[in-house]
């Protein structure tokens, strides 16, 4: 199961309920708005490493553009929208 | 599997979720509804909408099980978490864990959140 | 393989549109087939042609059309969200049809991946 995030960590829970509700080495992709985790420095960088520790982390980088965010944490990896659908091809999915 | 996941009245998307539970329930697939989060809200007893002037759908999942939808679940650290236990609400899921909801959504092969 | 797209927010006001648009375009250039879009909720508004955004933004509703016109993607907007929302036969755009719910139902059948766009 893919996981989809699109909201912001610092004013929604949909990265935590995504990373309680799923199972182990399950995919995150952070879009939209939930690409403000992927960001090196904040006050969640720890708790999205944690998650790091039980789920791959992906961030879309036309998201990321658009925001101008390109200090992303060590070990995420940046997906453009082919990238995208290919995790959707490997992985059925879930919209938190 | 449905997952309301939104507290009603705030936002629409908990009533048009159970509208869509409603409709497929009436094609015959393996179907469960689960309540994770503040989609809890939505089936919480004594539920009052007069003020709001907003028609209060709560009794509607009383109806679940005439559209034989029988695998209804809700999330128990959910309910913790918002001070509530099954007594609490309009109907009486099965109460399952965080690992068993993963578990279930790995074995589904649609997952819709409302 | 055969996605369904299932979009649940209006244009604008939330990017979610967008990101699906943009999402079915990739697909659809990495061969695989879109079954459906289906739009419910406040994403039926994405389908009225009265939308007039200004010039130099983009025109969500003709960026789908365009899209229904190139690909032949059936475009679902949801009967009882629609009546919510005060969108008809009248106000909906070239390549959107007015359908029942169940005809989501019949995509998670149908599609090999459904992906909801969403708030």
């Amino acid at each position: 199961m893919l996981h989809l995030v699109n909201t912001s960590p610092f004013e929604s829970s949909d990265l935590e309920s995504a990373a309680k509700y799923s199972a182990k080495d399950s995919p995150i992709l952070l879009f939209e708005d939930g690409i403000y985790a992927a960001q090196a420095g904040t006050a969640m960088e720890g708790r999205v490493k944690e998650i790091m520790g039980d789920h791959p982390i992906y961030a879309l980088k036309a998201d990321l553009e658009a925001r101008g965010i390109s200090n992303i944490i060590d070990g995420i990896t940046e997906v453009d929208y082919t990238g995208f659908v290919e995790l959707v091809e490997q992985h059925k999915t879930a919209s938190w | 599997m449905i997952v309301f996941r939104t507290a009603p009245y705030g936002t629409i998307y908990a009533f048009e979720g159970l509208e869509n539970v409603l409709i497929m329930g009436a094609y015959d697939q393996d179907i469960s509804v689960l309540f994770i989060d503040d989609g809890i809200y939505a089936i919480k007893d004594g539920m009052n909408t007069e003020g709001t002037g907003i028609k209060n759908f709560s009794p509607t999942f009383r109806a679940l099980e005439a559209y034989d939808i029988e695998k209804v679940y809700v999330d128990k650290e959910s309910l913790e978490a918002r001070g509530l236990s099954v007594d609490d609400l309009v109907i009486e899921p099965e109460i399952i864990d965080a690992s068993q909801v993963a578990q279930m959504m790995e074995d589904q092969k649609n997952f819709f959140i409302f | 393989m055969k996605f369904g797209i299932l979009i649940l927010e209006g244009p604008y006001q939330h990017e979610a549109s967008d990101s699906a648009y943009q999402f079915a375009k990739a697909a659809v250039e990495k061969g695989h087939e879109i079954l459906r879009v289906f739009f419910y909720q406040d994403g039926v508004l994405n389908s009225t042609k009265l939308m007039e955004p200004q010039a130099d933004d983009r025109h969500v509703q003709k960026m789908w059309s365009q899209f229904a016109a190139d690909t032949g993607t059936e475009f679902i907007v949801c009967v009882a969200a629609a009546k919510r929302r005060g969108i008809n036969d009248d106000v909906i755009a070239d390549g959107f049809k007015i359908g029942g719910l169940g005809m989501l139902t019949e995509l998670a059948i149908e599609a090999d991946r459904v992906v909801t766009f969403r708030a």
